[in-house]
């Protein structure tokens, strides 16, 4: 199971973040991986400047939300954008 | 902000905020181990007493106040408590007349007595004190206003009467009555009731995250705190609370409205209903109406709402709620909480805190704070849970609702007798136990007519101007 994570803090709240998680919602029926993707929302994970951020984590990592190697960030997620930045970076992390 | 500039209502929270600030200071710098010996007479140098008889009772009620500063008495589970010393011993005789009283011919005082508890003897109205029942008429009537009501402050204030006087003729709080609202912490004209701090928790909280990498701490704050910014704006304050160590500031208006929209959907249900929001106003009906608990909402309190979202997308999370509530400091050690929130701070508290750490508002930039809508935001004054409420249940085809708005515990006595004696005609109670709402509750620093204004501004500056996105977030949490 991979969790995404958006961002709903108070910066990305204000540039969109609730559409980007109803486009990710979209994307997951549409790629047909609900099941493989917990789906969830987190407060600040940093970047405030390039918000939306959405983290995809696809380890069994420590849950301190902390900057690694083991996960990934992207940045400025937008509804428009959002399945294509799917489809590059995180569809292939899936273990499917 | 600098107490120079007048931020407090009265003397009393500049003597509290005092205390706190050195005793925060200190927790940082060292010294903690001598505040004991060396505050007191920091506050106050002597060798003249600034209020009290000499500086020798007043550095022994400092002391006190360090102590409540400090976490109070750990085996009283109120975080209201009385300074025995700090108790001036009011008077509290009731009706009494004064020697203004120049035995007229009039005597209105006694025609206006309902009881016949006035007699004139030697030309001077005397109270029978058996049957006098303190209307206060005769106070009203005398036309040199001779006739005083005498009672102390703190019981006045108290709605629940939980304030008595003992043997020593100080005050002392009766733990089955009291809801700790507060209301006599405020009150007060010596400060001898007050709150107990949680601060040096919260600041040991801060320290072992180790900047926020072992755990993050999260502050949760209250919605009301938009009127307590008269210097700076709001999301200077989040930057400066953000600079105390917090990791996230969260507002608090995101779990109200979730708890919004879980109300509609219970009201549905139940078909009576009455809220849950205010703890005070929870262990009013716990204490007093025993056989209406079962109306109670089982929708957890906005406060434990946030700090559930926040633990659920970050398991490790600590959350700390700032708030003017003394309530809160109850609650939040409640067993039906689940330690959600893991620890309370009051708006004085947060003053102190940031003057101890330098930290002044007005220099810090404008940090975003935008997580709840405005029903969310104006849940922090009365009536706004009703509004709120109304709107939901329009969305959520949910009909026949006939709320009723309760400020203060005696319109919720008045109306909590009417639903149990099957007199009331309305089916949704909004209680709070402050006069006005969580805006005027007894921990903020400023209690002024402006603060309703500022809060309906704060609301109507939402991005959300509904509860639907909230409620997203609340579904996503629970798949």
């Amino acid at each position: 199971m991979t969790t995404i994570k958006v961002c709903v803090g108070s910066s990305c709240h204000l540039k969109g973040s609730y559409d980007v998680i109803e486009a990710f919602k979209e994307i997951l029926k549409k790629y047909d991986v609900e099941d493989a993707v917990d789906l969830q929302a987190s407060f600040c994970l940093g970047f405030c400047d390039k918000g939306v951020v959405v983290n995809a984590d696809s380890f069994e990592g420590p849950k301190v939300q902390k900057l690694g190697d083991d996960i990934l960030f992207i940045h400025n997620v937008n509804k428009d954008n959002a399945e294509e930045l799917f489809a590059k970076e995180i569809y292939p992390l899936l273990n499917l | 902000m600098s107490t120079n500039k007048r931020v407090f209502d009265t003397n009393v929270q500049i003597v509290k905020y005092n205390v706190l600030k050195e005793v925060i200071r200190r927790a940082y710098e060292g010294g903690l181990e001598d505040a004991y010996y060396e505050i007191p007479k920091v506050i106050c140098p002597g060798p003249k007493p600034q209020i009290r008889c000499c500086v020798y009772k007043e550095r022994t009620i400092i002391q006190d106040r360090i102590k409540l500063a400090m976490g109070g008495d750990k085996n009283n589970p109120n975080p209201v408590e009385v300074i025995d010393i700090a108790c001036d011993e009011c008077p509290a005789e009731g009706v009494m007349v004064t020697p203004a009283c120049r035995g007229c011919i009039v005597h209105a005082c006694q025609d206006v007595c309902p009881k016949g508890a006035i007699s004139i003897v030697n030309q001077h109205a005397v109270v029978d004190k058996e049957k006098c029942i303190e209307c206060g008429k005769c106070a009203k009537a005398c036309p040199y206003t001779a006739i005083i009501m005498q009672h102390r402050p703190c019981m006045v204030s108290c709605k629940v009467k939980a304030i008595t006087i003992d043997e020593n003729k100080k005050a002392k709080i009766d733990n089955d009555k009291c809801i700790s609202c507060g209301a006599c912490v405020y009150k007060c004209p010596f400060g001898a009731i007050t709150d107990k701090s949680y601060v040096l928790d919260i600041i040991d909280m801060l320290k072992k995250s180790e900047n926020n990498t072992k755990y993050n701490v999260y502050a949760v704050i209250a919605p009301a705190i938009v009127s307590q910014c008269r210097f700076g704006r709001p999301t200077q304050v989040v930057t400066a609370i953000q600079k105390l160590g917090f990791h996230q500031v969260v507002e608090a208006a995101l779990g109200a409205d979730i708890t919004l929209y879980n109300e509609a959907l219970e009201w549905k249900e139940k078909g009576l209903m009455t809220t849950s929001c205010c703890p005070s106003y929870v262990a009013f009906i716990e204490k007093n109406f025993p056989e209406l608990v079962k109306h109670i909402s089982h929708s957890v309190s906005p406060m434990i709402m946030t700090a559930q979202l926040i633990k659920h997308s970050d398991p490790t999370a600590k959350v700390v709620f700032i708030g003017p509530c003394a309530s809160k400091k109850a609650e939040f050690k409640l067993e039906k909480t689940g330690g959600a929130i893991d620890c309370v701070m009051s708006f004085e508290e947060l003053q102190a805190f940031l003057d101890a750490r330098g930290i002044d508002t007005v220099d810090c930039e404008d940090t975003v704070l935008d997580n709840g809508s405005f029903y969310g935001r104006i849940f922090a004054k009365s009536g706004g849970i009703v509004q709120g409420l109304l709107d939901v249940a329009k969305d959520l085809n949910v009909e026949g609702l006939k709320p009723i708005v309760m400020s203060g515990i005696d319109e919720c006595r008045a109306n909590l007798m009417k639903l149990k004696f099957g007199k009331a005609t309305e089916n949704f109670f909004e209680g709070m136990a402050c006069e006005g709402g969580c805006l005027n509750g007894p921990l903020c620093i400023t209690h002024s007519p402006r603060n309703i204004v500022d809060v309906d501004k704060y609301g109507n500056e939402a991005k959300e101007k509904t509860i639907y996105n909230s409620v997203k977030l609340y579904e996503m949490t629970k798949e």
